[in-house]
Parts: C-alpha cells; structure tokens; sequence
C-alpha cells in the first residue's frame, strides 16, 4: 500500500536520507529502527508530505505524493515526533477541528469524535486546555488526532516514547487492535516494542537501510539466540563448565556468578542447535540441583548495536 | 474552501482562548480614544468628523498589528504543529487564507468597537457618513496590508518577538515612505521614478486618499495587491523554510 522508492534527503552536505526503499502492505505493522540521527522522522516526514525528497519517490496506494499531495494525504494518519498538538484547545475542540479538515460536517463529525474518543480512553481528558494534560493523554489526543478518520496508512514517529509502563502497552495494544486493516510504520527506540508489535523490523543507520527482517531473524542472528542461563546450587563451579561443554551442542560456556552458594552458567549452543533438553539432561545425571533453566530468544539490542555501529554512525548526532 | 472557513474558525477561537485578544482590543480602543481626543483634538476641532481618529490608525496599526500577526506562523513553528498542519490534506493557499482571513476578521472586530465613536459624532452634529465610512473600509484595507506583511515575517522566525521587531520596522518603512523628507532622502541619490515608486508605495498616501472619502479603485488595487503579493511570499517562506 506504501512503495517508497530510492528515496534521498540531504540537509547542506548531510545525508539525512540516503536511497531508503521498501513497502508496506495491508495487515503489516513495519518498525522502523535506528539510533538518533539516522533519518527515521525524515523519512517518515517525507512519506507523509511533510519535506520534499531531493529523490526518490512516494506512492501511497498507487497514488504518488508529488503529483497527488491531498489524495495521499487524505489517506494516511499521522503522529509527528513529539506529537505536537494546539496547546490553547481542548481535546475535543482540537478532534472537530481535525475531524472538519478531514471532511466530516454536523453530526458524523460528532460521531467521528465520540468514537475516536472511546478508542483512545480520553474522557476524562475532553474539556481540559491541551497544554494542562498528562503526557499519557497528550499521547493519546495525538492518536486521536491520526486515526479519526481511520486512514489506510498509519504513521506513528516514536508513539511510545516518555509514556510510562501502562501507557505504553495500552498505545502498543491499540495499535495491534488496528494492524489488520491498515498498513502501519512506527518508529521506536524500544526494541522489546518491535517484538511486541511489529511484523517486520527495517533498521536504518546514517540515513541508509542496513537490515530489512522480521523481529524473529533479528534474533536469530543474536549471539544469545537459543542460548540457555542456568542456576544451579552448588558451592563450587569446578568441574561443570568443561562437563556442560562436552556436551555435542554446545559451543561454549560462561561463568556469569558463583557466590552464595549458587552458580550461574551461560550456554551458546553450536549453530541453531536446541540444548536446553540435554543441559538438564546432564544436571539430573550429575545430581546438580537445577534451580532454574531459561532458554533465550536472543538479545536484540546486541544486534541492534552490532548492525549499527559499523557505519559512521556514530559520527552523527 | 470549507477547508479555509475550518482554518478560520480555530485561529480566530485561538486569539480569543488566550488573554491577549482582550489586551488587544482594550489597548486598541483606549489609545484610539486618546488619540482622537487629546493628541487629534477632537472637541477643540469643532468639526463633526473622524479625521482626528482615522489619521491616527497607521500609528497605531504600526506596533498594534505586528502584535496580532507575530504569532501565526511563528507559533506553530515553535511547537511543531506546523507538521500536523501541513500534513492535513489541505492546500498551502488555504492555510495562508485561513489563518490571514482570521487575523483580519479579529482587527475588523477591533474596528467595530470604535463604533460608538460614530454614533456620537452623530450624536453631536452631522458629519459627512460617506466619508466616516470610507475611512473604516480604508482603515480595514491598511490593516489587511499590514498583516500581510506581519504574516509573512512571521513565517520567518520561530521567535515571535523577532517576528514582531521585523514586522514594525518593514511596516515602519510602508508607513513612511510618503513622507517628504523620507522622499527627499531617497532623492538624494536615486533618480525621479525611484521616488516616485517608493512614494506609490506609502500607506500613509493611500489611506489619506481613501479617508478624502473616494474609495479610489487605484487605491483598493494598490492594498489588495499588496496583501496578495505578501500572503504569496507567505506561502513561499513555509514552502521553503518548512524543515527548519
Ligand atoms: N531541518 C533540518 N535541518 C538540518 N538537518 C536536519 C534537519 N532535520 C534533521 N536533520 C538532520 O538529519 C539527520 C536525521 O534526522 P532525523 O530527525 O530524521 O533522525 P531520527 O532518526 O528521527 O533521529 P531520532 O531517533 O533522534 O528521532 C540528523 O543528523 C539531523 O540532525
Ligand atoms: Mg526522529
């Protein structure tokens, strides 16, 4: 529904977006990752209209962004970085205002923001100056603001970002509650947030794509994919490391602690190689007290680091 | 052009949710009254019109408009709301309209509260109303032509301050640039038809043209042009300084 081709972005001698292509269809929900500075909020202000590409194009259910500007933007939703929102307004003031541009009149416009309203949990909020709210619902009226006329595309810079805990999963859980029927690209910071809510994951590093996958072959290609921790109470480690390396498919062994009577080991397996099966295996054989056995899934922060820290990003801000 | 009339509605309600519309039209009508009556002599006049009131508002549209036209760009700029605006399926130009036609409909409010000001001349003797009438449509056309200008120089800056200082000082040179010793000045050094362009461009000509009580058509060319070639390079500034 969203085919962004070679898209390039420079500011002065900067190359904020460097030849950023891929799509977006129905029923997907695409993270869009990188560390500060790599061009995420460009690109996705580029996508929705925003800034003008240098080059490259922007199609948006087959209809292109530089020849077509309102169809396009009548069709997607958007929450900018930050959410900005007209401080001065109250939520609902705000909502009909955005509702009206968005072409409803009377009383479907009402509707439009009741219901966008039930969605999002914003009552308490309705009759308060924007400026006066909580950041949660500062959030939310900016959801608000890009599903009320519940777009085909949704783009969503950094939805989550400074909400606490709760407010966080609530955001994560709306916006799964929508992912079948649109096409979603989010940005985030929070990886466990990919895992959680994306289908698919494009990592982006000094304006270029360095990783297009799914969360899954992200963690797949983490060192701690299939890896297992376990604790054992022991007193002494002597002996169980070189015992658990023997095993065929384990590849090696880290001692993480050994104090209070309790060791902890780290396992990597060999290649893809499923071990915790055999790991309690041995313990149970060696009359270790297992106490506790995690098979990880992989860490995807490791490879977030690993995937971007070999451009030059770190030269940029 | 729903889109315009949406625009329109929230600015306006805009000005009004905040105190300083209130400041506005109060200092607006106080110092009109002052000036009319001490500074312009109204009564010592003892002429039953409006000419002490109306040679005044360039003057007061000078520091009194800058401060109604700083924020409309500037603001939105500041707290990032220009991206949600401009990523609304709305045009440019009814962006620029919208928030224009709100502007000038708030200082069309301010100038509708001086109208007790007419009824009493009324009141007091028979003034021509031709005349009086004239000069409203002339004082509204001015402060089109200011905020105008002020639009665009806030679509400039972030700093609604900076907004405001650059306005006055470009409008201080729209106001002056009828006077004899500003064209004297010019005369100095550039050639006739300089001066007499800089000359055509003073709203203080203008207006003075149109409170004789003749709405010129030259003079209604002159100001409408004016607000649409600023609210054109309007446009262009956002266009073009979006990103910043
Ligand atoms: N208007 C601008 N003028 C000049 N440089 C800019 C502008 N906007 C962004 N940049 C630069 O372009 C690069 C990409 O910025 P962008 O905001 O797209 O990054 P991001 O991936 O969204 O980062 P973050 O995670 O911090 O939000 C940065 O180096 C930034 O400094
Ligand atoms: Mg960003």
């Amino acid at each position: 529904m969203v085919e962004i081709e070679h898209l390039c972005k420079n500011f002065g001698s900067l190359k904020a977006v460097d030849e950023v292509s891929f799509g977006v269809d129905r029923g997907e929900v695409l993270g869009f990752l990188g560390p500060n500075g790599a061009g995420k909020s460009t690109t996705m202000r580029m996508i929705t209209g925003f800034l003008a590409p240098d080059a490259g194009r922007v199609r948006v259910c087959g209809d292109d962004i530089a020849t077509n500007p309102l169809q396009v933007k009548r069709r997607i939703g958007y929450l900018p970085e930050g959410a900005p929102l007209y401080g001065d307004m109250t939520p609902r003031a705000f909502l009909r205002f955005i509702a009206e541009i968005r072409g409803y009149r009377g009383k479907e416009r009402e509707l439009a923001v009741d219901s966008v309203v039930e969605k999002v949990n914003l009552q308490p909020a309705l009759e308060k100056p924007i400026d006066t709210l909580s950041k949660g619902f500062k959030r939310r009226v900016g959801l608000a603001q890009a599903i009320i006329h519940d777009p085909e595309v949704l783009v969503l810079d950094e939805p989550t970002d400074g909400l606490d805990p709760n407010q966080k999963h609530e955001v994560r859980t709306l916006i799964k509650g929508m992912a079948k029927e649109k096409a979603i690209i989010l940005s985030t910071h929070i990886l466990e947030e990919v895992d959680a809510v994306c289908t698919r994951a494009v990592i982006i590093s000094a304006g270029r794509i360095v990783s297009d996958s799914t969360p899954a072959e992200l963690l797949a290609r983490s060192r701690f994919h299939n890896a297992v921790s376990i604790s054992i109470r022991a007193n002494t480690v002597d002996g169980m490391a070189e015992a658990f390396r023997a095993l065929p498919a384990v590849d090696s062994v880290e001692v993480l602690e050994a104090k209070d009577g309790c060791v902890r080991l780290q396992l990597f397996p060999a290649g893809d190689a499923a071990i915790a099966a055999a790991v309690s295996e041995l313990a149970r054989e060696r009359n270790w007290a297992l106490e506790e056995l995690h098979l990880e899934r992989g860490r995807l922060d490791d490879v977030f680091r690993d995937i971007t820290s070999g451009e030059s990003a770190q030269s940029r801000g | 052009m729903p889109n315009v009339w949406t625009i329109f509605k929230r600015e306006l309600s805009g000005y009004f949710s905040t105190p300083i519309a209130y400041v506005f039209l109060v200092i607006f009508v106080v110092l009109s009254g002052v000036f009319t009556f001490y500074v312009g002599s109204y009564f010592e006049r003892d002429q039953a019109d409006l000419r002490s009131f109306f040679q005044f508002h360039p003057w007061l549209y000078l520091f009194l408009i800058p401060a109604l036209a700083m924020r409309l760009w500037a603001e939105e700029r500041r707290s990032g709301t220009l991206e949600l605006l401009l990523t609304l399926p709305i045009t440019m130009t009814q962006a620029v309209l919208g928030k224009f036609l709100a502007a000038w409909a708030f200082s069309a409010i301010a100038l509708l509260l001086t109208l007790p000001l007419w009824l009493t001349t009324n009141y007091l003797g028979n003034p021509d109303n031709g005349v009086i009438m004239a000069s409203y449509a002339g004082s509204l056309l001015m402060a089109g032509a200011f905020l105008a200008i002020g639009a665009c120089m806030s679509a400039l800056t972030r700093n609604q301050v900076i907004a405001f200082v650059i306005t006055a000082a470009v409008c201080l040179g729209f106001v002056l640039s009828g006077y004899p010793l500003v064209l004297e000045f010019v005369g100095a050094f550039a050639p006739e038809f300089v001066v007499e362009a800089v000359g055509s461009f003073s709203f203080l000509s203008h207006f003075t043209e149109v409170s004789k009580g003749v709405i010129d058509v030259r003079d209604l060319v002159f100001f409408v042009s004016l607000m649409a070639y600023w609210l054109f390079a309007n446009a262009g500034v956002i266009e073009l300084k979006k990103a910043e």
